[in-house]
């Protein structure tokens, strides 16, 4: 397989890393910037090995209008500085944290410039010099031992709430800062990192089988999705095609995560403000996705399934016709409940006007997935960067225009219907063939960019190979780093009550944040 | 003597089954089996059983909220006739003192709240405090609605007088007093569509969030108060809506089944219907006083309720 011109390039396409366009730093930001208000999109914005001494600063951008990417790299000499890309491309600010604090680099002009995912409180002194096999302390730590502030409002009537990281009921943790007078949140301020264990470089360094493993649980309940992107880019850089089979099956199960994760949410929204019969039904129908996955390949979150090269499992002609037949009950039962739901006047009464995001904010952020979607963006990797059984779908996406908790349980529970429907008829018209074939080995220096549509958003992973054909590096983006800080914009003038609703509504990952 | 035994009987016995069957039947029509209906009672004997935790920063403010709660319910529950028109400890004017005792248990509630120095603790105080302002109106007017007929100020007195004019349909004051008094019910016990019993967000709770702190026996007495509260109130109810003769058996029967009648209610409404968003709570209970006041013009104008 030929690699590609990483000025323009598919989704998925390996590229040389010598042929990464190199510009001064203050270039790459000028370039960047440009590029992102002509329709370009900030996917990420890593580190990778550069001349010694140095480090590549290189930067994903996605043209969704014109399914390409493009990556453009700057060299930036070791505990070096570059000029900030935030303050003119928001997007970029937890990203350029998570280079400072891991790497060392200094972005100059970066207005929040505290740690994404450490704790330097925490973390005991000289930790950084210790050489932490899992990477959990690496990089120069450029926030050692300094504790950073919240962002704190003074005044009359204003107060403090501070929540979590142990939270009540069984959820991850994080901290939520609220700065509120009375009932009314004007600032809410989002840290995490509790979960920081140092995925990253566990990827990096891992065999293959578990490089694979640690792919399917960066975010528990995005196994196929993280697991579709580490295989599709680890079989890029070794230059293989997955047979037809294998690349349905793949979709299939990326869909079925969806489904039952999105009508999973749509119960969860429904128990937050009380409403039973949905609680209870959306719930329950939940279960039967979780369960089509277990029967294909054993998991119900979809473990196991995906290998380099294909996937582990078939679908025997039994089992596709139970499932068909189940799957069909299925979307009738969910029919009428989101019937009942979408019309009963005191859930609307919550779900609307609960906790806007505008378009413009969702822009500037670099917002994806659902909550990017309800609020009229139309990003979607399956429409615009579509990989394998996705090219020949024809999907539209799902879009709303509120911005509130209605549109982004509306995008669910349209996103849904779409789904069951492509379930359904991938499932019915399965093609024959090998279900996996053999893995070479990576090539070496070269990079590869892989964006796959999860249920929560977009996912991006980049592997980059050394000399050797050894991955030096393996980078890893989760919706969820993209939009938490669109559920700190939504809860800007929301009551603090509302708060928990608005949080079910984004669902977020934290360890998919923390890595 | 035997009716001052069965209302301590039922007193005693009645109030946490009652809190059982709300459960029962939410998981009816949810399609599941649900709890025991003794659940809440279990729950109960657990938490009698475990010692209790204080946090450094509390007082005797803290540990005398559940008490005083418990407390003031129960004498509460002494005054409110229950299967008879009468009540055993029954006085003049004893309304008033069952609106206060219920006023009293939420005092001793909310500062205990405030005492912790817990943000959550202190936003629910805040929020119990305005939502109580706002259904104390529509609780009185709605007593006001029981007793003027009557006479006097006592419940004795307004339910002596009510199985003699009585059929609800005919008398619409008593018909606002019941549905005022039911606003009440739901926002006193803080369930759907005001409050959530189920919920484990703090942000969004009112009563629940107040009790964080309390663990073991205080959680108990909390939970008991709680429960007691919802058969109290729900007395009332029942004694306003059912005419209950004096010195008869069906009375008693009429009374239970009421009872239950308000439990299946409650959960009913809790199956079918999401609770409120919290800045919409003062406008369902100031609705509840506007029906109460509607109530009373009826009885001023319409002569007998």
């Amino acid at each position: 397989m030929k690699l590609a011109n990483p000025k323009s390039f598919h989704n998925g396409q390996a590229v040389a890393i010598f042929d990464v366009a190199s510009v001064a730093p203050r270039a790459l930001r000028d370039l960047v910037v440009n590029s992102c208000s002509h329709g370009g999109r900030l996917c990420g914005l890593f580190t990778l090995p550069g001349r010694p001494g140095t480090l590549d600063l290189v930067a994903l951008i996605a043209h969704d209008s014109e399914g390409r990417l493009s990556m453009l790299k700057a060299g930036v000499a070791q505990g070096g500085r570059y000029p900030s890309l935030t303050a003119e491309l928001p997007s970029a600010h937890a990203l350029e944290r998570a280079i400072w604090e891991s790497d060392g680099l200094q972005p100059d002009g970066h207005p929040w410039l505290k740690p994404l995912r450490r704790h330097p409180a925490l973390e005991p002194a000289g930790a950084a010099e210790t050489g932490d096999p899992v990477g959990r302390n690496q990089g120069a730590g450029a926030a050692g031992g300094r504790d950073h502030p919240f962002f704190r409002m003074d005044g009359p009537g204003v107060h403090e709430v501070a929540v979590g990281p142990v939270h009540a009921g069984i959820i991850e943790p994080g901290h939520f800062r609220f700065q509120c007078s009375g009932e009314t949140v004007h600032h809410l301020e989002i840290h995490l990192g509790y979960q920081h264990r140092g995925a990253e470089a566990l990827l990096r360094d891992s065999s293959p089988a578990r490089r694979l493993a640690v792919a399917e649980t960066l975010a528990g309940d995005t196994s196929i999705g993280h697991g579709i992107a580490c295989c599709r880019a680890m079989e890029s850089l070794a230059g293989i095609e997955v047979p037809e089979q294998a690349l349905w099956l793949r979709a299939v199960a990326l869909e079925l995560e969806r489904l039952a994760n999105h009508v999973g949410d749509l119960g969860a929204l429904c128990n937050d403000v009380g409403y039973l019969p949905g609680a209870s039904w959306f719930g329950r129908l939940r279960g039967e996705f979780l369960n089509a996955q277990m029967e294909i390949c054993g998991s119900r979150f979809g473990r196991g399934l995906l290998v380099f090269g294909g996937v582990r499992f078939g679908v025997s002609p039994e089992l596709r016709h139970d499932l068909l037949g189940r799957l069909a009950i299925a979307r009738r039962d969910l029919d009428d409940v989101a019937s009942v739901t979408f019309e009963s006047p005191s859930v609307l009464g919550r779900f609307e006007h609960s906790g806007i995001v505008s378009r413009q904010a969702a822009e500037d952020i670099g917002m994806v997935g659902p909550a990017a979607r309800a609020s009229g963006c139309t990003r979607d990797v399956r429409c615009d960067h579509p990989l394998g059984a996705f090219v020949d779908w024809g999907l539209s996406s799902a879009v709303e225009t509120a911005g509130d908790v209605l549109a982004r349980a509306r995008v669910r529970w349209v996103e849904v219907k779409r789904s069951l429907e492509f379930v359904l008829a991938r499932l019915a018209a399965l093609p024959d063939g090998p279900l996996v074939v053999p893995m070479p080995q990576p090539r070496p220096g070269a990079v590869v960019g892989v964006l796959v549509e999860g249920w929560r958003g977009e996912i991006c992973h980049v592997v980059a190979t050394g000399d050797d054909g050894q991955i030096v590096a393996y980078r890893v983006f989760d919706p969820s780093l993209h939009n938490w800080f669109g559920l700190t914009l939504a809860m800007r003038g929301t009551p603090i009550s509302d708060f928990p609703l608005c949080n079910k509504s984004f669902n977020l990952s934290y360890a998919g944040h923390d890595l | 003597m035997f009716d001052v035994l069965m209302h301590l009987a039922w007193l005693i016995l009645l109030p946490l089954p009652m809190l059982g069957l709300v459960t029962v039947v939410k998981s009816w029509i949810a399609g599941r089996r649900g709890p025991p209906l003794l659940q809440p009672f279990h729950d109960v004997v657990k938490l009698l059983r475990k010692g209790a935790v204080y946090s450094r920063t509390t007082t005797w403010v803290f540990a005398a909220g559940p008490v005083v709660a418990l407390s003031s319910t129960v004498l509460a529950g002494l005054i409110v006739p229950m299967g008879s028109p009468s009540s055993p400890f029954g006085f003049s004017a004893d309304v008033i003192v069952f609106a206060y005792l219920l006023g009293l248990g939420r005092f001793f509630t909310m500062t205990a709240a405030l005492d912790t120095g817990s943000a959550f603790e202190g936003m629910g105080a805040s929020r119990e405090g305005a939502f109580a302002a706002l259904a104390e109106p529509a609780l009185f007017l709605a007593l006001m609605i029981l007793c003027v007929p009557a006479g006097g100020m006592s419940f004795g007195e307004a339910f002596a007088v009510l199985p003699a004019s009585h059929g609800l349909l005919r008398s619409p004051g008593l018909l606002l007093a019941a549905l005022a008094l039911g606003v009440v019910l739901l926002a006193e016990t803080s369930r759907i569509p005001v409050d959530d019993p189920n919920t484990h967000l703090e942000l969004t709770m009112i009563h629940e969030v107040m009790v964080l702190d309390h663990g073991g026996p205080d959680l108990a007495f909390i939970q008991i108060g709680y429960a007691l509260k919802l058969f109290v109130l729900g007395s009332v109810i029942v004694h306003l809506v059912l005419p209950i003769p004096a010195d008869s058996w069906t009375g008693p029967a009429a009374f239970l089944a009421g009872q239950a009648g308000i439990a299946v209610a409650v959960g009913i409404i809790e199956s079918v219907m999401a609770r409120l968003r919290l800045s919409r709570v003062p406008q369902f209970l100031i609705g509840a006083c506007v029906v109460a006041a509607v109530g009373v013009l009826v009885l001023f104008t319409g002569g007998r309720p």
